[in-house]
């Protein structure tokens, strides 16, 4: 529905443009060159009169209306509902918005919950048509006053660019406030996680069993919520993972910038490069069902006792889907190496794998290990893989052929069961959550720090 | 004097020059073998998913004379749809399976007997008898789809020569295949469900299309939302912004964000658009919101790429003839650079419609069974499609996965191949 309203709010516009152009061209008279502008920015002026302010009113009214009905419909239930905890709370919401969308209710509706459906109802219907009439009636107004301001000496032009130009602004600070939304929403939820497990604990603590009891009075459910293991486990992949990508990836990158001629370097590139296309799921179902299997019946082979969820399996693929993350950022820093330097070496008498590694290695080293640092972030950060391949119990080791768990891994499975939003189970996806935004962030910054201060050297 | 340590530096440099041959090939051995590592890790995987599934295109089906007994689906022969409508067409599924087998004896034994046959076949019938009542009372010979086990043990998935307690196919139900087999009662059809169902428990009966239509409609939502504003920032910060600290702060969070893990992503999706905004779980809108978040850096940096490589001559030409900023920026680089952002914009789109992890973070990961059929209506995508069906330990499921992930493959290969082509297209040196 309302998106129909989007569409003839969109059409008005449109037209609009239309009617200001053709009034630019009535105004002039016989004499085109009295506009101040030209006619088609007396047409975008209208449009935009048309189709901002409505459009404007359209989105904070669609984005607020669901919140505000649920106010209005809590405060007219009965004081004995409104006094539930707020968990309790959300299932009487619930309830009543499953019974106006016509779903499944949980328990059978008694009176007062019928009632406010009925409510809900009601208020949905009002505020739907009450945004209808508004938004067409503010795009009318405003071609109506759009059209009645053009005048020869409109500066429909400046107008125009003003308005386009604060609308460049916007989207611009769009990224800004996603950071700030990215801080603010994992923050504010960690806050609450940190109200009910101290911040040492979350941090230091060794054991993690995020099972916290439902009932007060079960046993033997008292959550322990140390990132330790988790984080030990991230590192152990993402360490297996580095060890696959990083010689792969700087070797072809050095053999592709300095021995493959133009021919083989144009087919084996993009070839690599297929491998950062491919979506991190197939990784995932390839390490779970082929190379998972492959090295439990390996180490069975050689009588060695391998978990059917290895960090070795998951470690290994994750590598692989790096391999051209590292490769084609080592690829730039190697060739931003001047000439020169490796024509000094040659002239020296070296060989191209000695002037490899006595000038060009030492010469790009800090640009090299910025790349690698970038493909760690990346490698932390990587959730479909180990969320297939790697286990979910939390084991404090550096066995490569048991299972651990990730950060990543803890993140989806507390989020993705079925848990009340308040539980510190919750709240503890959020902490870590947390945890590998600003890990995550730290790396980037040191990694892009290390290449810009490289790069600038041989500029 | 002089001429002794010389030859002696000679004699050493030449000693040692095989030592030092030898290492420059192993490098270069070095090298090739890394690439050919990635090379062949790329070969084996395809190979490895078109191996496993391209047998899921194809489906058995099991073709059974069906005497539309009147006396079962409608006894007081009015034809009324609503009696039609609930009848047991199972029974005659049944009555067909033990006339063709009339050996067959005892509960267990008929059981399995009936279980050849998909459960989803009685509803096939209904549908074919409402669509046509004509057929009540008499007999049809009909292809009817094949359980699981059926397809998986025709497409030779099943060891037939193992320990009959190890598979999940009884040695009685192989020999009831084989004979139908050996009748021509059984025969292997394009797979059309795969392509036209959503997900289902049962996986003869499954199909991506739910899938499909989910990720059709969380990307319309993703480029709708991140090319226009993509193309805004890129604009402002290329052609208009002043170079001062808040478009230095801008450029640095665009870095970053290039950067966030896109599981981050997802908890903003869940505390923003649906804990504070509430707008509906598992819905394509949300999705796409979130998409459109993690797609925005690629498409800035990609569109600043194409501004950039704009000579500057033709900005100056346009000025010149008196254009305002704007008007230059709009009616002549812009022009000149959009085919390079729509490049970047596709690309972007392409890694989107790949991603899943911040999509099971606002609930896309439930089992919905029908098509969505709007941007709000609950939905899953095709990455996290194959997610939930590697999760399954059927080997139909496996089958139906691989073919899943060749689906979203050729949509990669065909979205980047379109990106290519336009580039090379549009690609202008100046």
């Amino acid at each position: 529905m309302l998106f129909y309203l989007f569409v003839i709010v969109a059409l008005l516009s449109l037209s609009s443009y239309y009617l200001g152009r053709k009034r630019a061209f009535a105004v002039a008279g016989s004499h085109i060159r009295n506009l101040h502008s030209l006619p088609s920015f007396y047409g975008s002026y209208t449009a935009l009169w048309c189709g901002l302010p409505a459009l404007i009113v359209f989105t904070v009214w669609a984005a607020l209306q669901p919140s505000v009905i649920i106010e209005l419909v809590v405060a007219s239930l009965p004081p004995e509902l409104q006094q539930l905890p707020p968990g309790r709370l959300n299932l009487v919401i619930n309830d009543i918005k499953n019974l106006v969308s016509g779903n499944i209710v949980s328990s059978n509706p008694d009176a007062t919950i019928l009632a406010a459906a009925d409510h809900y109802r009601h208020l949905q219907t009002t505020g739907n048509a009450a945004l209808w009439m508004i938004v067409i009636a503010l795009a009318l107004a405003g071609i109506t006053y759009g059209w009645r301001t053009i005048s020869p000496q409109l500066r429909a032009r400046n107008r125009v660019e003003q308005v386009v130009n604060v609308l460049l602004i916007a989207s611009s600070t769009i990224a800004i406030f996603t950071t700030i939304g990215i801080v603010l929403s994992v923050l504010f939820e960690s806050i609450r996680f940190f109200h009910k497990i101290p911040v040492s604990e979350f941090l230091f603590g060794l054991q993690w069993s995020p099972q916290t009891a439902i009932r007060t009075d079960q046993t033997g459910s008292s959550g322990a919520f140390g990132m330790v293991p988790l984080f030990t486990g991230t590192l152990l992949i993402s360490g297996i993972a580095m060890l696959v990508a990083v010689p792969i990836g700087l070797m072809s990158a050095l053999y592709l910038s300095e021995y493959a001629g133009p021919k083989f370097r144009a087919t084996a590139k993009p070839a690599l490069e297929v491998l950062a296309g491919i979506p991190t799921v197939v990784y995932g179902f390839f390490a779970a069902l082929t190379v998972a299997p492959l090295i439990r019946d390996l180490g069975t082979a050689m009588g060695l006792h391998v978990a059917s969820e290895s960090a070795l399996a998951a470690g290994l693929v994750m590598g692989i889907m790096i391999i051209p993350f590292v490769s084609s950022l080592s690829d730039d820093v190697i060739n931003a190496v001047p000439q020169s330097m490796r024509d000094g070496s040659y002239a020296l008498g070296a060989t191209k794998s000695e002037t490899i590694k006595r000038v060009l290695l030492p010469a790009a080293l800090p640009g090299i290990v910025g790349s690698i640092l970038l493909a760690v972030s990346r490698a932390i950060g990587e959730t479909m893989i180990v969320v297939m391949a790697a286990g979910l119990s939390a084991n404090l080791t550096a066995n490569p052929l048991q299972a651990v768990t990730t950060v990543t891994v803890q993140i989806v499975t507390l989020l993705t069961g079925d848990q009340e939003f308040d539980s510190a189970k919750t709240l503890a996806a959020f902490a870590l959550g947390l945890v590998l935004f600003i890990v995550t962030l730290i790396l980037n910054i040191i990694a892009l720090t290390v290449v810009r201060k490289y790069r600038e050297q041989y500029e | 004097m002089n001429k002794k340590p010389q030859r002696d530096i000679k004699t050493i440099v030449n000693a040692s020059l095989a030592r030092r041959h030898a290492a420059e090939r192993r490098f270069r051995w070095y090298g090739l073998i890394a690439i050919s590592l990635g090379l062949v890790f790329v070969v084996l995987m395809f190979a490895n998913i078109i191996g496993q599934g391209y047998s899921a295109f194809w489906q058995t089906y099991i073709e059974l004379p069906i005497h539309f007994d009147s006396a079962v689906i409608d006894p007081e022969g009015r034809r009324d749809p609503h009696v039609l409508e609930n009848s047991d067409y199972a029974a005659l599924i049944r009555t067909s399976l033990r006339t063709q087998f009339p050996h067959v004896e005892g509960r267990r034994n008929l059981r399995d007997l009936y279980s050849l046959v998909s459960s989803n076949a009685p509803f096939r019938l209904r549908s074919q008898v409402l669509d046509n009542p004509e057929i009540i009372g008499t007999e049809q010979s009909i292809w009817m789809l094949a359980s699981a086990t059926v397809d998986t043990f025709v497409k030779g998935n099943i060891d037939r020569h193992i320990d009959e307690s190890l598979r999940s196919i009884k040695d009685q139900e192989i020999a009831w295949v084989d004979q139908l087999q050996a009748s021509g009662q059984l025969k292997q059809r394009f797979n059309t469900i795969l392509f036209s169902k959503g997900d289902s428990r049962e996986p003869e009966q499954a199909g991506i299309r739910g899938a499909l239509m989910g990720s059709f409609y969380t990307l319309v939502v993703t480029f709708l939302l991140s090319f226009p504003i993509g193309v805004a920032t890129a604009v402002y910060l290329e052609e208009f912004a002043p170079k001062n600290r808040w478009t230095d702060l801008i450029e640095v969070n665009i870095n970053n964000l290039a950067a966030v893990p896109s599981i981050v992503f997802g908890l903003l999706g869940l505390a923003v658009f649906i804990n504070f905004f509430g707008l509906p779980r598992s819905a394509p809108l949300v999705g796409g919101l979130v998409l459109s978040l993690m797609t925005l850096p690629v498409i800035i940096i990609a569109g600043r790429a194409a501004l950039t490589s704009v000579p500057p001559s033709i900005r100056e030409a346009a000025l010149g003839m008196g254009a305002s900023k704007l008007q230059m920026v709009g009616h002549h680089v812009l022009p000149l650079a959009i085919p390079g952002m729509l490049t970047g914009a596709i690309i972007g789109m392409a890694r989107a419609l790949g991603e899943s992890a911040p999509l099971l973070m606002i609930g896309m990961v439930a089992f919905i069974a029908d098509v969505p059929g709007s941007f709000t209506d609950p939905a899953t995508v095709l990455p996290v499609q194959i997610y939930l069906w590697a999760d399954l330990p059927e080997r139909a499921f496996v089958e139906r996965t691989s073919a899943a992930i060749m689906v979203l493959l050729a949509f990669m290969i065909l979205m980047n191949g379109l990106a290519i082509i336009l580039r090379k297209r549009f690609e202008r040196r100046w």
